[in-house]
C-alpha cells in the first residue's frame, strides 16, 4: 500500500469519528445555525420592508426583495459560524489526550485534520440546507436554474473548505477552547462589513473601500447572481481567488502547527 | 506499509539523553537499557522528568542530544517504524468521550488497519478482558475513572504492541482498580510484551517490575532489581523503646547504636533475623534492662527512594546509624 492510500484510509476513519460526533451532539450544529437563522428573521421582519424600499423595491414589495438580497450573506454567515465550531472542536481535541494517542500511532498525520475539515463540510451542507429551507419558508423565491444551483452549491463548498482550513489552523494556534471560540468571531461579522446586508455603495468611503475588497464580498456577489438567475457576474475570479488563497494558507498553517514538536 | 521493526533482544536503548525546555534542563544525560520481554519501571517523584522520557521514546517530542533506539529504530529518524510497534497509555485518559467504549476500540482497530472482522473480534475480546463488556455501548464520557483507565489501556493494546508504555497508569485509581491493573500488566508481561512503566509508587515498581531505575531531577540516581536497590541502603535496624532515660543509657552502653533521648528510643543495626534478635534480647536480659517496645525495620524501596532522591535527608540519617 502506498502512503496515499493510507492517508485516504486514515482520513476516512477520522471523518467517521467526526460524523459520530455530529450525530451524538446535534445541539452543537443547531446552536451554530441558530445565530444566522435568528439574524435572517430579524432583518427580514424588522428591517426588511425599509431595507427593501432602499433597494428600489420589487414586484412583491420591499420585504421580499430584501430577503432575496439577504440570503447570500446569511449563507456566508452560516459557513463562518460552522467554521467557528470547527475551531472549537479542534481546540477541544488538542487539549484532550486522544490526539497525543493518535500522534504515537503509525497513521497519516494529516488525517486528524482532514477528518475535522470533511466533518465540518458535512455540517456546513446540513446547516446551509436548513438556512435555505427556512428562507424558502419566509418567501424566498430564487429564479436560479439547475446549473445555477449546482454552481452555487460548489461555491458554498469551496468557501466552506477555505474557511474551515483557516479555522482548523486558528483552533490549533489558540491553545485553549476559550480562545478558540473567540478568535474566529470576527468572521461571523464580515458579511456585515461587506455586501451581505446592504449594498457597499451605500457605505461611507473608508468602510466602502474595505467592504468592496474583503474576501466575503465577491463570494456573496457571485452567490447572489447565481441564486437570482442573472449569472455569476464578474466577481467570479476574485471569489475563486480568495477561496484558493485562504484554503492554501489555512492548510499550510494548520499543517505546520500540527506537525511542530510540541516541546519547542 | 512501514517495514516491521527489526528483531532485537533490546527493546529500548538510550545513551546520553538530554532535554531542556529553554533554560530548564529536564533530562541531564540518561542511559537506559531494557531487554525485550521484561517489565521496566522508571520511578521518581513528580517533576523528575518521567513523562518527558516517555514522550521522547514514543515519538511525541524530540530530544536535544543522545542516542536512542526503540525496538531497533531511532524515534527521530524513523518515527513510524517505532510507532508501529508500541502502545501508549498516558497519564491522562486518551479516550474519545463522545464515542462509546466499543467505538473507541473499533477506531483504534481501523487506524491499525486490522480489517472489519478482525477489528470487531479484537474489540470484543478486549472489552471482555477489561471488564467493560456491560458498558460497551455507553459513551466513554459516562465512565468512571477506573473504567476510563481500563479503556485507555485496552485501546493501547488493540495493535498488539511489542512494547507498551504506561505513564503513571494507576495515578488516581482506587486500591482495587490498581490491583486489577497490576494483574493485567503481569499477564501482558507473561505473554512476552515489554512494559515500560513510570510510577511514583514504590510498591507498584516493587511488585511488578523486573528492573527499576530511580529518576531524580533529570538523572538516573540508581538502577537495578528491587532487591539490589534495597541492598544499597543500610536501613535495616531494630528499634527499642525504654521507659526511662537511665535504662536507655544502660542499653546504649551494652548494645551501642544511635539513641534518641527525647523518644527514649535506641536504634541498633540489624536485619531482624531471629538469631540476631535473640542474642540482642539475651544481652539486655543479662544486664537486667527492660525494654518497653521492640520493632524491626527492614529496608524497603521507600528507604531507597528517599535516600536517593534527596527528598528524605532526615530518613537517610535515621537509616544510617
Amino acid at each position: 500500500m502506498t502512503a496515499l492510500t493510507h492517508a485516504v484510509g486514515d482520513s476516512a476513519t477520522m471523518v467517521g469519528r467526526q460524523v459520530k460526533h455530529l450525530w451524538r451532539s446535534p445541539s452543537v450544529t443547531l446552536m451554530l445555525v441558530g445565530m444566522p437563522l435568528l439574524l435572517m428573521m430579524l432583518f427580514v421582519y424588522v428591517f426588511g420592508d425599509a431595507m427593501g424600499a432602499g433597494l428600489g423595491g420589487g414586484p412583491s414589495g420591499g420585504r421580499a426583495a430584501y430577503l432575496e438580497y439577504l440570503v447570500p450573506g446569511i449563507v456566508l454567515m452560516t459557513i463562518a459560524s460552522t467554521a467557528q465550531g470547527t475551531a472549537i472542536s479542534v481546540a477541544t481535541d488538542m487539549t484532550e489526550g486522544i490526539v497525543a494517542r493518535f500522534r504515537t500511532m503509525a497513521i497519516a498525520r494529516v488525517s486528524v485534520l482532514t477528518g475535522h475539515v470533511v466533518g465540518s463540510l458535512i455540517q456546513t451542507v446540513l446547516s446551509v440546507a436548513v438556512v435555505i429551507g427556512a428562507a424558502l419558508l419566509l418567501g424566498f423565491r430564487p429564479s436560479a436554474g439547475p446549473g445555477d444551483w449546482l454552481a452555487a452549491a460548489g461555491l458554498v463548498l469551496l468557501a466552506a473548505f477555505a474557511l474551515t482550513w483557516l479555522t482548523v489552523a486558528l483552533g490549533l494556534a489558540s491553545g485553549s477552547v476559550e480562545t478558540a471560540s473567540n478568535v474566529p468571531m470576527p468572521l461571523m461579522f464580515l458579511p456585515f462589513l461587506g455586501s451581505g446586508f446592504a449594498p457597499t455603495e451605500t457605505m461611507p468611503a473608508g468602510l466602502r473601500w474595505f467592504a468592496e475588497y474583503q474576501p466575503f464580498t465577491p463570494v456573496i456577489e457571485t452567490l447572489r447572481g447565481l441564486l437570482a438567475g442573472t449569472g455569476a457576474g464578474d466577481s467570479v475570479p476574485l471569489a475563486l481567488g480568495w477561496c484558493g488563497v485562504i484554503a492554501l494558507g489555512g492548510y499550510l498553517w494548520a499543517k505546520r502547527l500540527y506537525g511542530r514538536d510540541p516541546s519547542v | 506499509m512501514t517495514p516491521p521493526p527489526a528483531r532485537t533482544a533490546t527493546a529500548v536503548s538510550v545513551a546520553g539523553l538530554r532535554k531542556s525546555y529553554g533554560e530548564q534542563t529536564v533530562l541531564d544525560g540518561i542511559d537506559l537499557e531494557i531487554p525485550a520481554g521484561t517489565v521496566f519501571s522508571l520511578l521518581g517523584p513528580n517533576g523528575a522528568g518521567k513523562t518527558t522520557v516517555v514522550k521522547i521514546l514514543t515519538t511525541l517530542i524530540g530530544a536535544d542530544a543522545g542516542r536512542i533506539e526503540v525496538l531497533g529504530h531511532d524515534p527521530a529518524h524513523d518515527p513510524d517504524a517505532v510507532r508501529a510497534g508500541i502502545g501508549v497509555t498516558g497519564q491522562y485518559s486518551a479516550v474519545d468521550g463522545l464515542l462509546t467504549g466499543e467505538e473507541n476500540l473499533r477506531l483504534m482497530a481501523d487506524l491499525h488497519r486490522l480489517g472489519r472482522r478482525t477489528g470487531r473480534r479484537r474489540s470484543t475480546e478486549l472489552l471482555e478482558r477489561f471488564d467493560l463488556a456491560d458498558a460497551a455501548r455507553k459513551p466513554a464520557a459516562a465512565y468512571s475513572g477506573g473504567m476510563r483507565r481500563r479503556l485507555d489501556l485496552a485501546m493501547g493494546l488493540v495493535g498488539e504492541p511489542r512494547l507498551l508504555f504506561l505513564d503513571e497508569p494507576t495515578t488516581g485509581l482506587d486500591p482495587r482498580s490498581r490491583r486489577g491493573l497490576w494483574e493485567i500488566i503481569r499477564i501482558l508481561a507473561a505473554d512476552g510484551t515489554t512494559v515500560f512503566l513510570t510510577t511514583q509508587y514504590l510498591e507498584e515498581a516493587d511488585r511488578i517490575a523486573d528492573r527499576i531505575a530511580v529518576l531524580d531531577r533529570g538523572a538516573i540516581a540508581a538502577e537495578g532489581t528491587a532487591d539490589e536497590l534495597k541492598r544499597r541502603v543500610s536501613g535495616g535496624h531494630v528499634r527499642l523503646r525504654f521507659a526511662a532515660a537511665d535504662r536507655l543509657d544502660a542499653a546504649a552502653r551494652v548494645l551501642g547504636g544511635t539513641r534518641d533521648e527525647e523518644a527514649l528510643v535506641l536504634q541498633v543495626p540489624g536485619d531482624g533475623g531471629v538469631t540476631g534478635l535473640r542474642s540482642l534480647l539475651d544481652r539486655l536480659d543479662a544486664e537486667a534492662i527492660e525494654a518497653e517496645e521492640l520493632s524491626v525495620h527492614t529496608p524497603d524501596l521507600d528507604d531507597v527512594f528517599l535516600a536517593l532522591t534527596g527528598t528524605g535527608d532526615e530518613q537517610r540519617k535515621a537509616a544510617r546509624p
